[in-house]
């Protein structure tokens, strides 16, 4: 989108210039099929990128919302024919029993993790802004989560919160805090906290990276004038980290939340949205009426509800980041 | 004039490329369409075969099968995840293979779309197949997918253990409980078995609910109730570990590889991993009923072979002999024997049983196994979830056996 804008905008420089520098009557025509090519150019530049999201962006999305509408089965695929069913699938899966408590999940399991995610990897960006032995090794280290594919990421953790034979609650027990193994992944009570600890561990790089980034922008002068004044430790982030890292900070969250919404995979390899749907989002409940149940319809249903709850963010930070913008 | 041309001819560059590419794409999609005429010389097949050693005795298999047909065979195998929406995509670009192997619960939803030939256009012999591996390939009266072999799932029980304990392997519900409960101690449980959130843990619910005369259809009966209340009674007195909610059948066979349970519910594809442990001596029995005298009846699984619709008859016709091979009474023998699974035609299975004592438990509980899909057909995916829901709900103390399978059956 702001690939367009720019070009939009040298495109028109050019043209300024050509009426300013018009000394050279001999140059000028040649300079305007130089211009003219340089332009040609530029769109053909922006063919690829522009194929690439009709193809791979454009047209999943609208064939999601089509879907939706119809009742698109195993069949349609062979057969090519999906009949029109209007809002009868939406309404299916709005009105299940299920609906209220995937809601609820991905409520919780999206603002759990952020939360999480966030203030931990802002904590650790800060540590690291000291100069101490080791800072860089260790903090490459910590982006190890980052790295791993996220299903060998929730296999490790499934052993590690097993309840009878799992790392953590041998540990817990070595210790003596614990003489059960506690049912991690198979308590309703506790399954979906153990979820989003695990996507908290997941995401803390990412968290960590953006804001470490932001923190290196922030000029050394303003803490030693904002030390002249009294203003270190707590006071200094306040008034000097905080809102100097505002715009990045907006960035890392509404990232995040949009990232969180989709989260399939982690769940499905922990507790496949169980026990007794303790852990079941919107976007695990679409994924299983899709692919598991072959409700392709009212599959796609669910997915836009979840399309449009992660727009209502997106809107939200073109706005917050439009305003920081006219500031 | 001028401008407009040369902003418009870049676009209509981006307009060609767009008109363009999908047709480049789907020129590369399409299968070589050969006319019915030509002699076929090779065929396409698809499975999900996709680790050793089944992914060669299979292939072996379709090899010696492609030269009695006289025609060689090109081979994709996937992983087992993704073989439904491969054969999806592929109904939609009309590029299927000309063999496709489906997991016999699967057979019903492909049949469904029109992408599959019946077997009876191919004069292909259905004679001799236990009744539940025909209804498992039969989709609304016709048969479109047979099995070479098949398999199911009993309980294995750690002999060892139960020689030290003094326990007899369990025949009844009663005895399954006591037995259990004195098998457990420190470490050890006594059962483990599978009752996770997927269709695994469906079909590892399917032995005590049909064996006491539960129906798939209407799931919220004192049949059903029972069956629940005993997988609940197992997990809630420790006998069974409530980790049983998120294994799979892998993590059982793990935990009872480990010692840590004296029984487990599982099928024989686990037995190559068991006997990596010569250490390990176990043996099976059929899955306790509730009271003596009732039939064990145990889900049938395996996959079936089918012949898509792909428009080529003289290829289809290649297909189905091959089918035909794979299925013969010689290849049925030899498959089973390899793969640790069971003849899927009850003539063979004497022979069989006597000649693989391991496998003879499974052996004799395929003659009475019964399909997922023989009563629901398309329907099966739905009422699985159902029923797996219905576990969960009980075993987590979220509601009674009676209620989780009320609010289960109730539930769209």
């Amino acid at each position: 989108m702001s690939l367009t804008t720019d070009l939009s905008r040298s495109t028109t420089r050019p043209g300024t210039n050509k009426s300013r520098a018009g000394t050279g009557a001999t140059q000028a025509p040649r300079r305007r099929t130089r211009q003219r090519r340089e332009r040609i150019f530029q769109w053909l530049f922006l063919v690829p990128a522009v194929v690439y999201m009709a193809l791979f962006f454009g047209y999943p999305v609208v064939k999601n919302v089509v879907m939706s509408f119809q009742d698109y089965t195993t069949a349609t695929f062979f057969t090519g024919e999906a009949p029109w069913v209007g809002f009868a699938n939406y309404v299916t899966v709005l009105s299940s029993s299920l609906f209220s408590t995937s809601l609820l999940n991905t409520v919780l399991f999206t603002a759990g993790s952020i939360l999480g995610q966030f203030v931990i990897g802002l904590a650790l960006a800060i540590f690291f802004q000291r100069k101490f032995p080791l800072n860089g090794i260790l903090r490459s280290l910590l982006l190890l989560p980052w790295l791993l594919p996220l299903i060998v990421s929730s296999a490790v953790w499934r052993w590690i919160l097993d309840k009878d034979s799992g790392a953590l609650n041998r540990f817990l027990g070595d210790l003596g805090l614990i003489h059960t193994g506690i049912p991690w992944l198979t308590s309703t009570s506790l399954a979906l906290i153990a979820v989003v600890g695990v996507n908290i561990w997941i995401g803390i790089p990412f968290n960590l990276t953006i804001l470490y980034g932001g923190l290196q922008e922030i000029p050394d002068e303003l803490y030693e004038a904002g030390s002249l004044d009294g203003a270190t430790g707590w006071k200094a982030f306040r008034h000097i980290t905080w809102p100097m890292l505002r715009p990045v900070v907006s960035v890392v969250l509404v990232l995040g939340v949009v990232y969180t919404l989709k989260v399939l995979d982690i769940i499905l390899g922990l507790t496949n949205g169980g026990p007794a749907n303790s852990t079941q989002t919107i976007a695990t409940q679409s994924y299983d009426l899709s692919f598991h149940e072959f409700k392709f319809g009212e599959g796609a249903a669910l997915g836009n509800v979840l399309v449009i709850i992660s727009l209502v963010f997106a809107v939200l930070y073109l706005r917050a980041s439009r305003r920081a913008v006219d500031e | 004039m001028k401008s407009a041309l040369r902003t418009t001819r870049p676009l209509a560059l981006a307009v060609a490329a767009l008109v363009g590419l999908p047709l480049f794409v789907s020129g590369c999609g399409s299968s070589p369409a050969a006319s019915s005429s030509e002699a076929v010389t090779e065929i396409s097949v698809m499975d999900y075969y996709n680790n050793e050693p089944d992914k060669s005795f299979i292939g072996d298999a379709l090899t010696k099968c492609g030269t009695k047909a006289g025609v060689t065979i090109k081979r994709e195998t996937v992983p087992g995840k993704s073989l439904i929406s491969k054969v999806l995509q592929q109904s939609s670009s009309k590029t299927l293979p000309d063999v496709l192997m489906l997991d016999n619960p699967d057979l019903q939803q492909i049949a469904a779309t029109g992408a599959l030939a019946p077997l009876a256009d191919f004069k292909i012999s259905t004679d001799g197949f236990a009744p539940g591996v025909l209804s498992a390939g039969t989709y609304k009266d016709k048969v479109y997918g047979l099995a070479p072999t098949v398999n199911t799932i009993a309980l294995f029980y750690n002999k060892d253990i139960l020689a030290k304990a003094g326990v007899t392997p369990p025949t009844t519900w009663d005895e399954l409980k006591a037995a259990a409960a004195k098998l457990t101690a420190g470490d050890q449980y006594g059962l483990a078995f599978n009752a996770n959130p997927t269709y695994e843990g469906t079909w590892q619910f399917l032995p005590v609910m049909w064996s006491n005369g539960g129906d798939e259809k209407k799931i919220d009966t004192k049949e059903t109730e029972q069956a629940l209340q005993l997988w609940t009674d197992l997990v809630k007195d420790g006998s069974v570990s409530s980790s049983a909610l998120n294994w799979t059948q892998a993590d059982v066979k793990d935990q009872f590889m480990a010692g840590k349970a004296a029984m487990m519910v599982n099928g024989p594809w686990q037995i190559p991993s068991l006997d990596k442990q010569p250490t390990l001596q176990y043996g099976v029995v059929k899955i306790p009923v509730q009271e003596a005298g009732q039939t064990s009846v145990a889900p049938l699984g395996g996959e079936v072979w089918t012949v898509p619709q792909t428009g080529n008859k003289a290829r289809q016709a290649k297909a189905a002999e091959v089918v035909a091979c794979l299925n013969s009474d010689e290849n049925q023998l030899a498959m089973a024997k390899v793969r640790n699974t069971i003849p899927s035609k009850t003539t063979l299975a004497g022979t069989f049983a006597s000649e693989n004592p391991k496998l003879a438990t499974f052996t004799e509980l395929i003659k009475t196994a019964r399909a997922r899909t023989g009563q629901l057909g398309e329907g099966w995916p739905a009422q699985a979830t159902k029923i797996y829901t219905a576990i969960q709900t009980a075993l987590t103390g979220k509601a009674s056996p009676a209620d989780a399978l009320k609010q289960a059956q109730a539930s769209k």
